[in-house]
């Protein structure tokens, strides 16, 4: 029989890359010398997976590689060679490694092997292999009482009888050494137009049972070994003679299947290794596949079903509602019932979003060896600390937090964290330490990436500012706002490009895949003590807690999260700035005010601001003021994405549809800003204070 | 749905068998304008539209089909001609376009729906380069069926926004 | 039906031997450790047991070992997977009473033709 062994293949995959994970954060554990043999042998035990996986499926070159890994951890466990740094980093290239080539065959590509060879060679040298002495250990059989299982493929060539040999003389003779079962392929017999009577179309698999070596096999092929292909293998055993059937000795099961790459003399077990798909021919980069699936804990399936469950008792209970009698007594009755809908609703609302979250502790994971690398590459003495690993966050925000993350985390190892001998002449301790630190607040998650080195030079990042002509020469700002520029693009105070960071491209990139991800990142340093880099981040990209808000007779929705109040507006602590600028006096601040109807260039709309309220929101450490007609109702709204069918429109981050299935623009709060014409940080304190200069004369 | 389906397949057999496509014909301004049919999704009745700010006078703004928002765009202001009143018996066509980029949605808003007509590529003649509107960007060639004269329009180019 | 227990701490390792053996015509139970297998077996009894030898918890050897002590087991066909290069696992798999051992890696054929000698 063939089984298609592709089915299990990404089982394998998964639980291959997971077992890289485990094999990485183990080795990552390993202090040599102080290492604790259960690290040593969940470390051997995974490669010892892998590899028994890969061969089983056909990986062949995965299979070889990870022999070597497999070689030198069993020495190590075994107590045969102690483990050393270098032991440590090699298999820690080793795993790396390994991800590219599973990830590969896993989309079906060709493996790139360069690598592996090269690290195969190092683990060689290591381990003082030469290949011969290798393959006299395999295959030693059953030396001690007992009967081997061997697989024997036997393809004569078309021209055998002519040497006056007969393969049925020598399947009688394999017969005779124990219990055959024959598998025989009719795949290569021509048609019989072409059949000749003197040439051997047929091959065969044998499956024999023998007490006795290969030898004895290998002598009843002697005489044909230069007219067939012959290939033996162990494939199992019994440790004494008795098999519980000893009646059949001989077993014809005749088979077409089609052997694919049968290959001769070698060891290969699986009849068909897999073939990767032809490479088209530009390579294209490998990366690991976006999964599509996610783990969901039981626990959280049963509190759905059980919310489901409510929900389907209100649904029946409004239904009877349904079926009365109109009276008073009965529309409260319907009144309670479609509250408890709503409470259901909501209920299964937020437990279906949770589903989609995932501990934090996902991209934490990746930081510990990235940590390790770099340090070593800077030569810098570093601990990390993570807190907060199993706060959870929505799947696709992780994965896309992840680089932003790393590129800070880098960043505060090359330019943040100084070297072992400048903290020591500062009096600190020469190991700095990188902590990160996740936790919920509000409805957002909220990461701190946080360093003790020597914190951000405020002088230097403004005098580079002026020099690339983000910020003008007098422009007076706080040293949170300086320091703040660094997330302008084009930004950078390093003089010469480090490989890591300092390339000019990365913090406002940073920045931006925050903000698409409807986040912010701001920043706080102490010079000399170090710096902490804030990201903030919405629970869910989804959806968002709206406030309804009408503006010439049409509705907009303002994020609930940027409000920080509303009111009526006091006309006497309003005053004009410049042209057309009206501020608001708002205890100690001022406040500019934005004409929505202005800005979306509505008629009809109400001009005079008494008549009209004022939202005040903040986003970027700025604040404005809204002008609307009027609030409407709080709700949370889905966010439908206007790109998918047009493209972005400039102060409007995203639509939705109301409950009466109208479309609903959702505004961009920094997008209005720039509408409005209130760009930079500077210029407003500017015009505030010309304002004051012009009010105390 | 299985009329449809097969329908749809003549179409599609019609197109690669003979060179000839079918077009869904519209009438706006006294004009009769085609589209492809394979393009056409749905068609639909005058609805509350949702207008986007500081967008171009031909982006009426977006509807909500089914959950998915889509721009809906004035045809005769896009050809340059002058803007029409929309009233119940204004019609918007749902077509699918696909661009380089990927496929889109749009809704584009006429004055009445005409009629299907199989037209062969080879009869499409260019468009003369004098003409009222900027249409001849956007028209892929002119047609005679019967006593009329119809502009196919190339919706890559006309709804490229 | 002959009824089978199929032990390997690899999942896919796991599906791939139950597969084969219950396209084969065996009933077959999985377990992905020694102490799992052993718990399986004093519950229901198994007319073979086929196991890996690398587990954690409990690997295949003590699994062996431990079912041999078991009245039911005493006579049971047990099978070790052990590597080429583990061939002095076959050693300690005999001295705890193990049956046969196929070599890892196998393809399906060669799993069923092992299997074969020790339950039909």
């Amino acid at each position: 029989m063939s089984i298609d062994l592709s089915q299990f293949f990404e089982v394998f995959f998964e639980e291959s890359f997971e077992g890289l994970d485990t094999m990485e954060a183990e080795l990552l554990n390993l202090v040599p010398g102080e290492e604790d043999l259960e690290t040593i042998n969940t470390i051997f035990r995974a490669a010892h997976s892998i590899k028994g996986g890969s061969g089983t499926f056909g990986f062949t070159s995965v299979a070889d590689f990870t022999h070597v890994l497999e070689t030198l951890l069993d020495q190590i466990r075994q107590g045969e060679r102690e483990l050393s740094t270098e032991h440590v980093n090699l298999l820690l290239k080793a795993v790396d490694c390994l991800r590219g080539l599973l990830a590969a065959l896993q989309s079906e590509q060709e493996p790139d092997l360069n690598e592996a060879n090269a690290l195969r060679l190092q683990f060689e040298q290591v381990l003082e292999i030469n290949n011969d002495a290798e393959a006299s250990v395999q295959l030693a059989g059953a030396k001690d009482t007992g009967s081997n299982t061997y697989q024997i493929d036997f393809k004569p060539h078309q021209h055998l009888f002519k040497t006056g040999n007969e393969p049925l003389f020598m399947i009688s003779e394999l017969a005779e050494l124990g219990e055959l079962e024959t598998h025989v392929f009719y795949d290569e017999v021509p048609d019989i137009t072409e059949l000749s009577s003197d040439e051997c179309f047929l091959h065969w698999r044998f499956f024999l049972n023998t007490a006795k070596d290969k030898k004895a096999i290998n002598e009843i092929f002697e005489w044909v070994e230069d007219d067939a292909d012959i290939s033996i293998e162990l494939c199992g055993g019994l440790f004494t003679n008795d098999s519980q059937n000893n009646d059949v000795k001989h077993s014809v099961v005749s088979d077409e299947c089609t052997l694919k790459n049968e290959e001769s003399s070698t060891t290969q077990p699986a009849a068909t290794p897999a073939k990767p798909k032809a490479q088209s021919n530009d390579k294209k980069p490998v990366t690991t596949p976006e999964s599509t699936s996610i783990r969901v804990g039981i626990d959280k399936v049963d509190s759905l079903i059980n919310m489901v469950g409510e929900l389907v008792i209100t649904q029946a209970m409004l239904n009877q509602l349904s079926e009365q009698e109109i009276t008073p007594a009965t529309i409260t009755s319907l009144q309670e019932g479609l509250a408890q809908l709503a409470h259901n609703t909501r209920d299964l609302q937020e437990n279906v979003m949770r589903i989609r979250m995932l501990p934090i502790n996902f991209v934490f994971s990746r930081f510990p060896r990235l940590v390790r690398d770099i340090a070593q590459k800077l030569n810098k003495q570093v601990e990390l600390k993570l807190i907060g690993e199993q706060t959870e966050l929505d799947k696709t925000v992780m994965e896309k937090i992840s680089d932003p993350m790393v590129h800070l985390v880098r960043n505060s190892l090359d330019h943040g964290l100084e070297t072992v001998e400048q903290r020591v002449a500062a009096g600190k301790d020469p190991v700095g330490t990188v902590t990160l630190n996740a936790f919920h607040q509000g409805g957002n998650i909220v990461i701190e990436i946080m360093d003790d080195g020597q914190g951000l030079n405020t002088k230097k990042i403004r005098e580079k500012a002026i020099a690339n002509e983000l910020i003008t020469a007098d422009s007076i700002l706080s040293d949170d706002e300086v320091n703040e520029l660094i997330f302008m693009p084009g930004f950078s105070t390093m003089d010469e490009v480090s490989d890591l960071s300092g390339r000019g491209v990365g913090m406002d990139v940073v920045k931006r895949n925050i903000q698409s991800l409807n986040g912010s990142v701001e920043v706080t340093s102490a010079p000399g003590v170090g710096s902490t880099f804030t990201i903030r981040l919405p629970l869910t990209l989804a959806i968002l807690d709206g406030q309804l808000v009408k503006v010439a007779k049409h509705t907009y929705i303002i994020p609930l999260i940027s409000i920080v109040e509303s009111l009526q507006i006091d006309i006497t602590k309003v005053s004009r700035v410049g042209k057309n600028l009206d501020v608001l006096r708002l205890r100690d601040e001022y406040i500019p005010i934005l004409r929505l109807y202005d800005i979306f260039n509505h008629q009809n709309a109400i001009e005079s601001l008494d008549k009209t309220l004022l939202v005040v929101v903040e986003t970027d450490n700025q604040k404005v003021g809204l002008l609307v007609d009027d609030l409407l109702s709080q709700q949370q709204v889905v966010i439908k994405s206007l790109e998918a069918n047009y493209h972005k429109v400039d102060g409007v981050s995203g639509a939705t549809i109301l409950g009466d299935g109208r479309v609903s623009l959702i505004v961009d709060i920094s997008g209005l800003i720039k509408l409005s014409g209130l760009k930079k940080p500077g210029s407003q304190e500017l015009i505030i204070d010309q304002h004051i200069a012009v009010e105390a004369q | 749905m299985n009329a449809e389906k097969s329908e749809l397949n003549n179409a599609l057999s019609l197109q690669q068998e003979q060179g000839i496509k079918q077009f869904l014909t519209f009438i706006m301004a006294d004009e009769e304008y085609g589209v492809d049919i394979l393009t056409v999704q749905e068609i639909r009745s005058w609805e509350e539209i949702t207008e986007l700010p500081n967008s171009p006078d031909f982006v009426k703004g977006v509807i909500n089909l089914r959950g998915t928002i889509v721009p809906i765009i004035d045809l005769r202001l896009r050809f340059g001609l002058s803007s029409a009143e929309y009233g119940s018996l204004t019609v918007v066509i749902v077509v699918k376009i696909e661009f380089e980029q990927g496929s889109k949605i749009m809704g584009i808003a006429v004055d009445a729906v005409s009629d299907v007509y199989s037209i062969a590529e080879q009869d499409a003649k260019a468009v003369p380069s004098l003409s009222e509107s900027n249409s001849c960007e956007y028209v892929a060639g002119l047609v005679n069926v019967g006593e009329k004269m119809i502009a196919l329009i190339d919706l890559q180019k006309t709804m490229n926004i | 039906m002959k009824r089978i227990l199929a032990v390997d701490d690899s999942a896919s390792m796991r599906q791939m031997v139950s597969f084969t053996l219950k396209t084969a015509g065996f009933d077959v139970t999985e377990a992905k450790d020694g102490s799992e297998a052993l718990a399986i077996a004093k519950q229901q009894d198994f007319d073979a047991v086929i196991s890996d030898v690398n587990m954690p918890i409990m690997d295949g050897i003590t699994l062996i070992r431990e079912l041999r002590t078991l009245p039911n087991y005493k006579f049971t066909p047990l099978l070790m997977l052990t590597t080429e290069s583990g061939l002095d696992k076959k050693v300690e798999g005999k001295a705890a009473g193990a049956t046969g051992w196929i070599v890892k890696p196998f393809n399906p054929d060669q799993l069923l033709a092992v299997i074969k000698k020790v339950i039909r």
